[in-house]
């Protein structure tokens, strides 16, 4: 078999180009990781790690930077976010996959399509035209707090809609391929369609759901601009679900305009950013070796 | 003797069986499928709220002048003025990004299913480390593309910006495109190198055509994303209340405007929020349709 | 006792969609012996037997006209109590699918679902059975480990004991030793024969050596049709119908 020189050759400079292609992409996650260590480096010259992380101090003009107060303010969203979806997620996974006929699985799927697409900034408008003043006028007084509505509460309602679509996508391929032979072997044991599901299917599905939650709660700890929009950003401890917060994406988005003029403003946003990128990609790593780890069994 | 055993074994069985009570597990069964019906009705329920309530402020405060003016400088001063820079502003950022994005992503992928198959530890890791970006917030992105714009000097620019996105959207595109890619079978490439081909020759004449109905939708997927993202443009583009003329351009984004114009005290810009923002969610909307009409209707150019 | 039949297809006829897959069924199944169906793939054959303890039901979109009658009791009907009716019927799958538990657990889950036994009364049957698919002495040193772990073959005996302790009258089985190495489905084959004295079995294969050897009558399906049911010995030695002759010869496969 004759191979011309000339396709020979155009073969070996595209096989150089893709290989450019993708050892630059693989480059990526190194370059951020590095990139922004390298710009919190200054941050660190004055502060200790342990200072930076528990101190709740945040005094940019005296030099304190104590991030406390945004990590437990993302904490807090993020948990609250994945307590309100998780459970329903999770209900409607089985209720598609097992239950529902055709016609309302497409519908609840073409629901979730279109929940997935809507843009943060829209989440964040509709979050303080719809959920804000429902929080202020109706849930608050519930409690016998008063609020301006803007609050932990509102925006972890907002971002467990958004993780819907995230969670639920998984959860829905989760319990697709698991193979329709096992349901069928439970009910031929004598277990009825809720027993399958309920002892069986669940329980192979198990690391799955456990997988999404955790892929669920890295994505909504890194979201921005909607929980920005209406967890009301004061800077403090977060005691109530009727108290404002700060969550970190929010903190570095909200102070671009003061990057320029504070050098040690500028290395304080980048770790923050720097803590951030960690802690999803602690998180992502972790479970996807657990997913690779339990796909042996 | 084996037989007695056996014998016994199946009477116990039996007994056992007619005295089980199943009372209580129909009223769980019950309990629980109503709450999977709540969980879904919810879900449609919600997405219907956002819907509605988006397209009814929207519709009440929009105008068609909006699209037609410039915001010019007196905007946020309530002097007037639309949102035609915020829309051109993205769409030249998105379109540029998104065509920067496809033209990587399908290297890497073609890479990743063409070449790199013949060492699967390699492609192991590759994938893996994709997996690993495709899950980064895209203000990490902002805050790198920030500071990768000062490290090479560059200033805020319509430039900076679609750098920035086109970082964001690389994982989601090549991840989409390897998707569809993973799905050509072996067999085909196999026959394909056995006539004689090159493996880049593979690539286009194969996987290429096989995979343009994929293709089609990660475009308009990582599209989707470019167009609606605000935090990693935040950061990179600065502000601009004029039509962008070139790449160096300051420009305002569409999501930026509404995040500038939401948080505005006066309540006639915030009305310009709600409009933009149903203007923004509509096109959203028509990618999303158009991306499953697509995929659909290019099915048949498939091969096989 | 020899025409005493215990699965009685009445005039079933099943469609998926538009598509008329099994059409006008009509046959009786002799209680314990082992009958198989065979016939080319993509005859319904599979489809036939997943009627009979209705598993039709995990797939949409079908309906089904006719009846099938176990003992006395019609498998498709509103009033059936269909969770019963299944655990009449054990069923082995063309793959051996363990669930998703330890070994004893896979025995036990199916006990425990109807009843309740003690701590050694379950021990004792967990044995019984493992016993009797001569898995015993190849698991017990490891009850508490996962399922999966096992080779394919074990698993499938598994699968088999896990049917057979829930105290089935009849055993499905959709071509159970196609997955599987040839000493496996050997030793498959002779529990099948060695259970057919107390059990009534239901066995599909495409594989007409298998059938030969095992059968006690065989149901002879095509396109969605039972051509011929008869002995097993008639059946191979002297064949009525034309389409029986000529995949027996060999014409199509």
């Amino acid at each position: 078999m004759n191979i011309s020189s000339n396709r020979r050759t155009r073969d070996k400079i595209i096989t150089c180009l893709t290989y450019a292609a993708m050892f630059v992409v693989l480059l990526l996650p190194f370059a951020l990781f590095i990139g922004l260590a390298f710009k919190s480096e200054l941050l660190f010259r004055d502060h200790s790690l342990g200072q930076l992380l528990f101190s709740s101090s945040w005094r940019p003009s005296a030099g304190e930077f104590g991030f406390k107060p945004f990590i437990v303010g993302s904490l807090y969203v993020t948990l609250l976010a994945m307590i309100i979806s998780a459970p329903i997620c999770l209900l409607s996974a089985i209720h598609i996959t097992q239950y529902a006929p055709a016609r309302v699985s497409k519908v609840v799927t073409t629901a979730i399509d279109i929940l997935a697409g809507i843009p943060s900034v829209v989440y964040g408008v509709w979050g303080m035209m719809f959920v804000v003043p429902i929080v202020s006028r109706y849930a608050a007084p519930l409690f016998g707090v008063q609020t301006t509505g803007f609050s932990i509460l509102s925006g972890g309602v907002v971002l467990s809609i958004m993780v819907v679509p995230f969670i639920l996508n998984i959860l829905i391929e989760i319990y697709r391929t698991i193979p329709k032979e096992l349901t069928e072997a439970a009910l031929s044991l004598g277990a009825t369609r809720w027993e399958a599901v309920r002892s069986i299917l669940n329980r192979k599905a198990l690391p799955g759901i456990l997988a999404a939650v955790g892929f669920g709660f890295a994505r909504a700890f890194g979201e921005t601009m909607a929980v920005l929009m209406v967890v009301g950003n004061a800077i403090r401890i977060p005691e109530s679900l009727f108290d404002q917060g700060y969550p970190l994406p929010a903190l570095i988005a909200n102070s671009y305009s003061e990057l320029a003029s504070v050098p040690e403003v500028e290395s304080a946003l980048m770790f923050a950013a720097l803590i951030l990128f960690v802690v999803v990609l602690l998180f992502n790593a972790t479970l996807r070796w657990f997913i690779i780890k339990t796909e042996k069994y | 003797m084996e037989l007695d055993a056996m014998n016994e074994k199946r009477t116990l069985v039996k007994q056992r069986e007619k005295s089980a009570r199943t009372g209580g597990k129909l009223a769980e069964e019950v309990f629980c499928r109503t709450l999977m019906n709540i969980a879904s009705i919810l879900i449609v329920g919600v997405m219907g709220v956002i819907l509605v309530s988006i397209f009814y402020k929207g519709i009440s405060t929009f105008s068609w002048n909006m699209l037609a003016e410039d915001m010019g400088s007196g905007f946020y001063l309530n002097r007037g003025g639309g949102i035609r820079n915020a829309i051109l502003g993205s769409v030249y950022l998105s379109v540029s990004a998104t065509l920067l994005a496809l033209v990587i992503g399908l290297a890497c992928s073609v890479c990743m299913n063409v070449y790199m198959v013949r060492c699967p530890r390699l492609l192991h890791t590759a994938r893996f480390l994709l997996d690993l970006i495709w899950g980064v917030p895209s203000i990490i992105y902002g805050a790198f593309g920030f500071s990768l714009m000062v490290f090479f000097g560059l200033k805020t620019s319509l430039l900076a910006g679609i750098i920035t996105v086109t970082l964001f959207i690389l994982p989601i595109m090549i991840r989409a495109i390897d998707e569809v890619m993973k799905t050509v079978p072996h067999g085909l490439s196999e026959s394909v190198l056995a006539m004689g081909s090159t493996r880049s020759e593979l690539s286009y004449k194969v996987y290429l055509r096989q995979c343009f109905p994929g293709i089609v939708t990660a475009v308009l997927l990582a599209f989707g994303r470019a167009i609606g993202d605000a935090a990693s443009v935040l950061y990179v583009t600065g502000e601009s209340a004029r039509s962008p003329r070139g790449l160096m351009d300051n420009v305002t984004t569409l999501p930026v405007a509404i995040y500038n114009q939401i948080n505005s005290p006066s309540a006639a810009i915030q009305d310009k929020a709600y409009a933009s923002a149903f203007i923004l969610t509509l096109v959203i909307l028509i990618i999303s349709l158009l991306s499953r009409y697509i995929s659909k209707r290019y099915q048949k150019y498939r091969i096989y | 006792m020899e025409n005493q039949s215990i699965i009685k297809v009445d005039h079933l006829d099943l469609y998926a969609g538009k598509t008329h897959i099994l059409k006008d069924i009509n046959i009786e199944i002799p209680k314990n012996k082992l009958t198989v169906i065979l016939g080319p793939s993509g005859c319904g054959k599979t489809t036939l037997l997943k009627c009979m303890n209705r598993l039709t039901d995990l797939t949409p979109d079908i309906k089904v006209t006719g009846n099938i009658f176990i003992g006395k009791q019609p498998v498709f009907g509103a009033k059936t109590d269909i969770v019963a009716l299944r655990r009449k019927m054990g069923l082995l799958s063309q793959r051996p699918f363990p669930l998703p538990m330890n070994i004893y657990n896979n025995i036990a889950y199916g006990l425990k679902l109807r009843g309740k036994y003690s701590r050694t009364e379950l021990n004792d049957l967990v044995e019984h059975y493992l016993r009797q698919v001569n898995l015993w002495e190849e698991v017990k040193d490891r009850l508490r480990s996962p399922a999966v772990r096992l080779s394919i073959g074990q698993q499938q005996r598994l699968c088999l004991a896990r049917g057979l302790a829930v105290n089935p009258e009849i055993i499905l089985a959709d071509e159970p030793t196609s997955a599987l190495d040839p000493v496996s489905s050997e030793a498959i084959e002779k529990q099948f024969a060695a259970l057919a004295k107390d059990y009534t079995l239901v066995m599909v294969t495409h594989v007409l050596r298998q059938a030969r050897r095992i059968a006690d009558y065989v149901v002879f399906m095509y396109l969605g049709e039972v051509i011929e049911m008869r002995p097993a010995r008639e059946f191979f030695e002297d064949p009525r119908e034309e389409q029986t002759k000529k995949y027996l010869a060999g014409a199509f496969n």
